[in-house]
């Protein structure tokens, strides 16, 4: 992990563990940069919204230290961290307005009156419901509530806001217009976002940078991109993004890049992600929209492939293939890229360029 | 849309009254399968619990006593001012309905009851009924007059004329601790005689306290249960019904065990040096309250938990988030979502104990009984229908006004959540 100047969050050999047996989360060491966009993915139980809980202060660390702005605030309680939390269910209050939502947290902090209406003002227009502070929380639609969540996390000016899979109870057409809500609000106010989500497309269009959580260990944290193109091992190749997976064995090791032996004999040269010195196993990582589907065999990196089904959809179209004893090498292909389409059970070739294959340690069992 | 099932632009009018005939007849048969459904039940409430509270209510204020035994009289009576003596023909027909109404229950009715409206009229009615018939062309005025002298005051055929009304305020004025005067006009009974009102005050305040000792009881609690793992808030949920499977009365005979002066409660008292002499614990105020905050207690808790068990978490946290400290967040977030619970237990307990009469009759003194003591007094002792249904009638009207009280503030508050 690159050292982050300056970093607003530091966690530090953070443990947690609930029965006393099993590590929820296993010796965290996480830097978060001040103004970040910061997203936790992983699948649930990956300890991504203990970490977030641990932050809150609702969770306290079995071990470990965290920083906020250099202070150590795992012994604070919640409400004197000063951070604001946008919850699952939006958590706004029933029994109040939408505006007395927004004062609540003013009003505890004991602001004169005029100031408060001017900040609730501000941020009720900030998510564009200026004329809904007399309503009820219920009386709003799924997306407004979770615009006045938002903006109640916000209204007190915290340094840090966390957001704790806030999208999921929407639509999925909302939900990616939230999204891009929520990128533009933090773009224009400049504070730290942590979200949590097990969402990859979601965190993919949000974040700047994503830490992948799995079994209570970040296994990787970069941006989008790199996580995308450069996966570290083969989790975050299979829970980022769509991935053929074929498995092989090292058969020469050129640093930056690797030939690899599959299984049916057939050879690639590939980018080395990591694995370890020739004879050890390996899993290659190919994106489907890198695989280029060609007549013959002539040509460096070309594989054999028989169509098994070909699914249309509108823009483009996915080919599933027989590949080195995989029935479920997918290739997504642009309909305008394809001359003519080929039929099912026909006999292809498919060709992959190294740069775009990655070989990667195969995940332990 | 579907434009080939509806021909609209052959006969629109027609093939849409045709489309809502349809639909009417559909819904009829679904309409009637729900009363069927409903109508057992609806047949029993009708029979078993309607009729009988409407006919008792009538009975506050039937009248049927003179107007039963005197109707010749009263028919005379109708067209007299009421300033001298009656005309001749009231004495002809008194004398005459008396005549044939002697030795019958009717006769006794009619006299208890004027006696009710005037004292002494009683012994009056059965000594002028003992000398009737009279003989035959005898002036029945004069005879009157000389049986008793009573005959001749104008009050004593008032009497007669205000109770002759088919349907009467007194009783519901009784039980208000009002009369009417002999002029007709409304003044509050005086204070030696007046009771009602002192009962009706202590059994609403009484219920209040009870009420109020099992919300802060049963706050605790059901927090507590709502907020437990669900095995653990099961086997709280057992000790909570645990009152509920024996009989109350079994229950009031335990307390009085437990707290008489050398009961289990006094004894370790003593035993422990808190105090020398036995306290009072039964018999008085304490004792009810004591037993009739353990019956009710289970009325508070359950209301209260259901609501709370569907309070989320999250919301105290959110508080929490915000800044606020976690009492603070219980007091202005949690407990206001609470309230439709309080307010459905509380008037729950207090309900129930306007009418509750057993607990204070077995462990309370004459001090501490309320209205259904004196309901039960009036049906069981004195055979008086009339004043224990004006009893009932007030006791009655006062729950419907605290209910329609409370359904209009709840109704209010929860408004906003109502979509």
């Amino acid at each position: 992990m690159q050292p982050i100047a300056d970093p607003i969050v530091t966690f530090r050999r953070v443990q947690k563990t609930y029965d006393g047996e099993n590590l929820i989360v296993k010796d965290l060491n996480l830097d978060i940069a001040r103004g970040e966009f910061l997203t936790l993915l992983g699948p649930s139980g990956s300890g991504k919204t203990t970490c977030l809980m641990m932050l809150a202060g609702f969770e306290t660390p079995t071990g470990g230290e965290i920083r906020l702005d250099g202070q150590r605030i795992d012994t604070v309680p919640p409400h004197k961290r000063g951070i604001g939390m946008v919850f699952q269910n939006y958590a706004l209050f029933p029994h109040m307005t939408v505006g007395e939502n927004l004062r609540f947290p003013l009003a505890v902090r004991k602001l004169p009156a005029a100031e408060i209406d001017a900040k609730v003002k501000r941020a009720l227009a900030m998510v564009q419901l200026q004329d809904f502070a007399g309503r009820y929380p219920q009386q709003l639609s799924g997306g407004q509530q979770q615009r006045i969540a938002l903006a109640r996390a916000l209204v007190f000016e915290p340094k840090l806001v966390l957001m704790d899979e806030p999208l999921g109870a929407l639509d999925k057409q909302l939900r990616e217009h939230m999204q891009l809500e929520i990128k533009h609000i933090h773009q224009s106010l400049g504070v730290t976002f942590v979200f949590v989500t097990h969402d990859q497309s979601e965190a993919l269009t949000m974040s700047d940078r994503i830490a992948v959580f799995d079994k209570g260990v970040i296994q990787q944290i970069d941006r989008p991109d790199a996580l995308y193109d450069a996966p570290a091992n083969a989790f975050v190749a299979s829970f980022i993004g769509e991935n053929n997976a074929l498995d092989g064995r090292i058969e020469q090791d050129d640093g930056d890049s690797c030939g690899v032996r599959l299984a049916d004999g057939s050879f690639l040269k590939a980018a080395n992600g990591g694995v370890g010195r020739s004879g050890e196993a390996a899993m290659l990582s190919i994106r489907p929209e890198r695989v280029r589907i060609v007549a013959d065999a002539d040509g460096a990196n070309r594989l054999p492939a028989q169509v098994e089904e070909l699914i249309y959809l509108g823009d483009h179209l996915r080919i599933r293939l027989r590949v080195a004893g995989s029935t479920t090498f997918t290739v997504k292909t642009p309909v305008s890229r394809l001359d003519r389409s080929p039929g099912a059970g026909q006999l292809v070739h498919v060709e992959i360029a190294p740069e775009h294959i990655r070989a990667l340690a195969p995940m332990p069992a | 849309m579907s434009t080939d099932t509806l021909p609209l632009d052959a006969a629109p009018t027609e093939s849409v009254v045709g489309l809502k005939q349809r639909l009417r007849r559909a819904e009829r048969r679904r309409k009637l399968l729900y009363g069927a459904l409903i109508l057992p039940l609806a047949l029993f409430l009708v029979i078993a619990f309607i009729w009988p509270i409407a006919a008792l209510l009538k009975r506050s204020v039937d009248n049927p006593e003179v107007h039963g035994a005197l109707p010749q009289t009263l028919a005379v009576l109708k067209h007299w001012s009421g300033d001298e003596l009656p005309p001749a023909e009231a004495y002809a027909a008194l004398a005459g309905e008396l005549a044939a109404i002697r030795g019958t229950p009717e006769l006794g009715a009619a006299a208890k009851r004027l006696n009710r409206e005037t004292p002494g009229y009683r012994s009056l009615i059965m000594k002028t009924a003992r000398k009737m018939p009279l003989a035959e062309g005898v002036d029945a005025q004069g005879a009157l007059m000389t049986i008793d002298s009573r005959w001749s005051d104008v009050d004593i055929w008032l009497a007669i004329k205000r109770t002759g009304a088919p349907y009467t305020a007194f009783y519901m004025l009784s039980a208000l601790d009002l009369t009417i005067d002999a002029d007709g006009s409304l003044s509050a009974t005086p204070p030696e005689e007046s009771i009602y009102l002192d009962i009706l005050g202590r059994t609403f305040w009484m219920s209040l306290i009870v009420a109020a000792c099992c919300l802060l009881l049963g706050f605790p609690v059901a927090y507590l249960m709502a907020n437990l793992p669900q095995d653990k808030s099961n086997s709280l949920m057992i000790f909570v019904l645990l009152p509920f499977w024996t009989s109350v009365l079994v229950r009031v005979a335990a307390w009085i065990v437990l707290l008489q002066n050398d009961g289990l409660v006094n004894q370790a008292l003593m035993a422990l040096g808190l105090t020398d002499s036995p306290l009072q614990l039964v018999f008085n105020r304490l004792g009810v309250y004591i037993a009739m905050v353990h019956i009710l207690l289970p009325f508070m808790v359950l209301p209260l938990y259901s609501v709370m068990k569907g309070i989320s978490p999250v919301y105290m946290r959110a508080a929490m988030s915000l800044g606020c400290p976690p009492f603070k967040s219980f007091w202005k977030v949690y407990f206001p979502q609470t309230l439709p619970g309080i307010g459905a237990g509380t008037l729950l307990v207090f309900i129930i104990c306007m009418g509750y009469y057993i607990t204070p009759a077995l462990l309370g003194s004459p001090k501490e009984q309320m209205v259904s003591y004196f309901i039960a007094f009036y049906t069981n002792q004195t055979i008086n229908w009339g004043m224990a249904a004006a009893l009932s009638a007030v006791l009655l009207a006062a729950t419907l006004v605290l209910y329609v009280f409370y359904a209009r503030r709840l109704g209010a508050s929860q408004a906003p959540a109502g979509r």
